[in-house]
């Protein structure tokens, strides 16, 4: 087994939550674990990715090989675009549909769905408002991560209980609204 | 045993407190920074009592570190590349000295320039000082060359250099621990001489130096992790250098590697392995993170020996960071590629916060400066280097930590008058004060803008040595009372902003203004966890 996943969006939009949530429950699995992690100038409203690998047998690279991903999980539309070149044939593209306008010059959103569309295997879905009803307009990125669980080799109870210890910290509602969140995006059906 | 899942720099800090650390010292710098912040953050080193607090600058950082080495105790010092250009002087001496207790410098190396000026490769330091160096190839043996490197110090009375790059130092992965060390007692060095570098005692250190770093080539506790393969396929010999040897792996991830290999993670290195990996194939392949500095020894000068590819014969691009796709290439192994990204994305560079205290100082600023010619501004390392981008185009200089202010001193020599410094409140204390005192003992026509946040903003919100502080070391330094000035970066004060700060442009002296507001990311974590407090009580 082994899963190659890139996580991208904009600083501060919570990746690092979805990369921790998934790495918690590899590490349930006794599977093996890199994430390579974005940290400093490009945090402040930059572009930023994680390249998270996961595998039941030791793992060399830090970085995934090009062509070879077999997810992107973005939070941001325009940014799940910017990994193509890293996605393999048959891999996936989950992406929240909800643009992040910081520049001038971002481009038309159907432009950009249209895009996404062209990718084989893709889900694309509204995560803010579905994480608005489902209780907290801030967890859109446990809604992407939801979304994405169907792709992911690992057990959804483990993610289940990866994001719950993961919020553990911040008390039982947030725990509550986040599990809510997952559940909203993994029952998510394409239209 | 329970693996613990690490950043490379949370297994450095790990490893650290697991070594019997006794004080870690540092300055902020990316991708450093998660060293100090992991021990900062540990119960464990909490209850050992480990020093853990933040330094001015690298060079005060480095020099702390010697200072509890001579005690007796072990210690380690971490920065980013560039940090160690600052903690220069302190480093290379203490190759001269020597140590007592063992002492670890951590240089996080950032090929690529993710978020550095630079791309230096720190081996160079290394073998500069005569100081060994272990360049880590994964977490695990980042924690384990933390042991080691203690102890190769302690052996041989040397500091020890731990090269990582950004790829490691934010790249997180399983790591086991090793049994606790507990931490030395003070002792004092045996001669009491040996830390005073006369001249007369310093020919003698530098000559035990060089005996010992030719020694340590053949030193056990560094050379083990130096690995020669050998394979059947002569055609090509591969020579990984440290986070390579992954590249390499990950290149032959669905087949056997056909060519021997030559793992080398620590330095100086035997020539013998050199020697035996070159004597059984035709051509050698070098693969390594940061400057051809392995290369172009193993090349020489002279023609007519071994061909030997790598950067410098383009097999592998001249700059930036190696990557597995790199390595395929130069191996001649197909690579892959997804399609192509489409011309609808945009490029995002970083920005401001919104609500960032600097992007009205620069506002107030731009406006204040309107009656001049443009390209009199020199600025700093930090966030506020953003203000070199688009709306604001503010800045026309970013060069070290503390240039803004003497940079600004000297263009005001050359008669370019008002010349204006923007520097932030940690970056300062770091390496502003002193050229702030050269400003002034010539009363340089210059208006030093210290825009203030209270805090180390880009690396996430550290200490700053700064808060509270400015006013009085202003005065202390010897500014004009008068021509010290406090502002607050806000919209509705921008008028009043912009002509305090032409009231100081047009001053024929010394002017320092300091533009004072909490950084928001600080100020919204600090209301974040004063809200959850209160849920909780």
């Amino acid at each position: 087994m082994r899963n190659d996943i890139i996580l991208s969006g904009v600083g501060g939009q919570g990746i690092l939550s979805i990369a921790a949530a998934i790495g918690l429950a590899a590490v349930d699995n006794n599977l093996y674990l890199k994430q390579s992690e974005v940290h400093g100038m490009s945090q402040r409203g930059g572009d930023v990715q994680s390249n998270l690998r996961i595998s039941d047998s030791p793992i060399a690279s830090d970085l995934i090989p090009l062509g070879t991903a077999s997810i992107i999980i973005s939070v941001e539309p325009m940014e799940s675009l910017r990994y193509l070149p890293w996605l393999s044939e048959t891999g996936w593209l989950v992406t929240n549909s909800v643009p992040f306008i910081n520049i001038p010059d971002y481009p038309a959103q159907d432009q950009i769905i249209s895009e996404i569309k062209k990718v084989k295997n893709h889900v694309i879905l509204d995560a803010d408002a579905i994480a608005k009803d489902a209780g907290s307009a801030r967890s859109g990125n446990m809604v992407v991560l939801g979304a994405a669980s169907h792709y992911i080799d690992l057990p959804y109870e483990s993610i289940k209980n990866a994001v719950a210890k993961l919020f553990r910290k911040k008390g039982e509602e947030i725990v509550a609204v986040n599990l809510k969140a997952l559940e909203a995006g993994r029952s998510f059906k394409m239209g | 045993m329970n693996k613990l899942l690490l950043l490379g720099d949370e297994a450095i800090a790990q490893a650290g407190i697991d070594a019997g650390m006794s004080g870690m010292y540092a300055y902020p710098g990316t991708p450093s920074t998660e060293i100090m912040e992991f021990v900062q953050a540990s119960p464990e080193a909490s209850s050992g009592k480990i020093h853990r607090e933040w330094s001015a600058n690298e060079k005060t950082a480095m020099e702390a570190s010697l200072g509890m080495s001579y005690a007796g105790k072990r210690s380690m010092v971490a920065m980013k590349h560039v940090g160690l250009n600052v903690a220069a002087d302190g480093f290379v001496n203490a190759a001269i000295t020597g140590v007592n207790g063992g002492l670890i410098v951590i240089a996080a190396d950032d090929p690529s320039m993710h978020s550095s000026q630079n791309e230096q490769d720190s081996r160079f330091y290394g073998k500069f000082a005569f100081v060994p160096v272990f360049e880590p190839s994964n977490q695990q043996e980042a924690y384990d060359m933390v042991f080691d490197g203690f102890e190769l110090s302690e052996k041989y009375r040397v500091p020890v250099m731990l090269r990582i790059t950004t790829r490691l130092a934010h790249s997180r992965s399983g790591v086991a621990r090793r049994k606790a060390t507990p931490q030395n007692e003070l002792t004092l060095p045996s001669d009491p001489r040996q830390f005073v570098l006369l001249p007369a005692i310093a020919r003698k250190r530098y000559h035990s130096l060089l005996g010992i770093y030719e020694s340590i080539r053949e030193e056990k506790i560094s050379s083990s992790y130096n690995v020669y393969t050998k394979r059947g396929d002569k055609r090509l010999g591969i020579i990984a250098f440290g986070l390579a040897n992954n590249y390499l792996a990950e290149s032959y991830r669905d087949s056997e590697i056909p060519y021997s290999t030559l793992k080398i993670v620590t330095y100086p290195v035997k020539d013998s392995l050199f020697n035996e990996i070159a004597k059984g194939c035709e051509e050698i392949l070098v693969l390594e993170d940061g400057y051809p500095i392995m290369e172009e020894l193993l090349k020489g000068i002279l023609p007519g020996g071994k061909t030997i590819r790598g950067r410098l014969d383009g097999s592998i691009p001249r700059e930036g960071e190696l990557n597995p796709d790199i390595v395929s290439k130069a191996l001649g192994l197909p690579v892959m590629i997804g399609s192509e990204i489409p011309s609808v994305v945009k490029m995002r560079p970083p920005s401001f916060c919104k609500g960032c205290g600097h992007a009205d100082m620069y506002l107030a600023l731009m406006e204040a400066l309107g009656d001049y010619t443009p390209g009199r501004v020199f600025s700093d390392i930090g966030c506020y280097t953003l203000g070199a981008l688009p709306p604001y185009n503010a800045i026309n200089s970013c060069v070290d930590m503390g240039a803004s202010v003497t940079m600004a001193v000297g263009a005001s020599d050359a008669g370019l008058v008002p010349s204006v410094s923007v520097i932030g409140d940690s970056t300062f204390t770091h390496s502003g004060m002193t050229g702030l005192l050269d400003a002034v003992l010539k009363n340089s026509p210059v208006t030093v803008i210290i825009s203030d946040n209270s805090t180390t903003g880009m690396t996430g919100g550290q200490r700053s040595a700064a808060t509270d502080r400015i006013e009085s070391i202003c005065l202390g330094i010897g500014i004009d009372p008068q021509h010290l000035r406090v502002i607050i970066p806000l919209r509705k004060n921008h008028d009043e902003n912009v002509s305090i700060m032409k009231e100081e442009l047009c001053y024929k002296g010394v002017s320092v203004i300091i533009a004072r507001r909490e950084c928001i990311q600080t100020a919204t974590k600090k209301k974040k966890s004063e809200a959850t407090r209160k849920d909780n009580q």
